[in-house]
């Protein structure tokens, strides 16, 4: 081990160098260069206008078809190739359906031992009455996570691009309480009175009765994000943002996507290994069985409320 | 197939020709709306609630409002407003 090395020694160093250079606290150019700051080229008024005008001229010189030859020949030939890639796509895709397998054809590549299996099997080993749910969230339960994980990334990318800087968002807050809403509508307000609790406890039903009936986490959880963009709407982000603001995105987002892969990582080491998993398939038919659908569900619904809420909320004033 | 869901086809037709026929914008995202809205009750008659309830909020719902945010955001579609919001936009 090494000593220490005192400050004045360590200064010395190219580390220290290097990560003073990294945190930006010293510019290497300052007093080396000089730097003079340009000046600002004022145009006045009248000149702008009279350049305006010429672009504006020249544009309609170039883009004048009766003018310019190029123009019009290149202006033929878009609209004739447009009209003959459509034709041809439409021809390629009827030329496939055609070629398709007949409906219902007990030979049919898609009725194979999987379907079967699926079918004949299904409540049994998932204890789904839907059998689409115990199809897609324990048989191919990866593939799902991997749709969750796109919605993950999705909203990520629109944060990348949309998210405003939050000193901004106080700034134009305060200029004006209420700009990024509709003002205060009264039937709006009335109706989403009345709607939004019945929404919301429509959405929750479908989740939690993803393995018993039609829907599931996804289905659900886009009403959810449906009832909370109508919520929005009506009362404004700073009521919203009692109960749901960036730090509960978080939590809700992370949470629901861990628990996720948690749940699925378990599910399919125990499966792949012949070891015995310690859900409990539970009674088909009750609302506390059929194992790790119910979990997954939930999850799957609070991530995809979470992303429809954040994209209108991104959209609309560039943060949550 | 039932004439029920064949006028419900021939009603996807028209709403899928005439939004790029549309010349407004706002238009085109009503006529959207409302092909969605056939088409989830489709989904219905070809006994597939789940998809049908997906479409209805996803299809119907939540893309046409991101719609209206990004026409809105762009100022594709007028706001009206009031004269004094109006005056405090232009002293911005």
């Amino acid at each position: 081990m090494s000593k220490p090395k005192s400050r004045e020694e360590y200064e010395k160093t190219f580390a220290f160098r290097f990560f003073r250079w990294l945190s930006g606290s010293k510019d290497p150019y300052v007093g080396e260069v000089e730097m003079k700051v340009q000046e600002e080229t004022v145009l006045p008024h009248e000149t702008i206008i009279d350049r305006m005008r010429e672009a504006e001229m020249r544009r309609d010189k170039v883009y004048d078809e009766e003018q310019n030859k190029f123009a019009r020949i290149f202006h033929i030939i878009y609209v004739a190739m447009a009209i003959i890639f459509c034709i041809a796509l439409v021809a390629v895709l009827l030329v496939t359906v055609s070629c398709l397998p007949p409906d219902g054809n007990a030979s049919n590549p898609v009725n194979n031992v999987v379907s079967k299996r699926y079918i004949e099997q299904g409540l049994q080993e998932t204890g789904a009455l839907n059998i689409v749910s115990g199809m897609i969230l324990t048989y191919r339960a990866f593939d799902t996570f991997g749709e969750t994980n796109v919605l993950f990334i999705a909203t990520c990318c629109v944060m990348i691009m949309l998210m405003v800087d939050d000193a901004i968002l106080k700034k134009q807050a305060a200029m004006n309480d209420r700009r990024f809403e509709p003002k205060n509508d009264t039937i709006l307000q009335g109706v989403a009175f009345v709607l939004c609790p019945i929404i919301f406890i429509f959405g929750i039903y479908i989740i939690l009765n993803g393995h018993l009936s039609p829907g599931g986490g996804f289905s659900g959880g886009s009403i959810m994000g449906a009832g909370l963009i109508l919520y929005v709407a009506a009362f404004g982000f700073k009521r919203t943002q009692r109960f749901f603001d960036e730090h509960v995105y978080k939590i809700a987002k992370i949470t629901a996507l861990c628990m996720y892969g948690l749940i699925g990582t378990y599910f399919y080491m125990t499966g792949a290994n012949g070891i015995e998993n310690h859900i409990p398939l539970g009674i088909p038919g009750h609302i506390l069985s059929s194992g790790i659908i119910l979990p997954i569900n939930i999850c799957v619904g609070l991530e995809v409320a979470c992303t429809m809420y954040a994209f209108y909320a991104l959209f609309r004033r560039g943060g949550l | 197939m039932t004439l029920f869901q064949c006028i419900l086809l021939g009603f996807l037709i028209v709403c899928a020709v005439s939004v790029s026929f549309s010349k407004n914008l706002l238009n085109s995202i009503l006529i959207y709306m409302s092909y969605s809205l056939v088409m989830s009750i489709l989904w219905v008659c070809l006994e597939s609630p789940d998809l049908a309830i997906t479409e209805a909020a996803v299809g119907a719902g939540v893309t046409s409002v991101l719609f209206f945010a990004t026409l809105k955001k762009i100022q594709a579609i007028r706001i009206e407003m009031d004269k004094p919001k109006e005056e405090a936009g232009q002293s911005e």
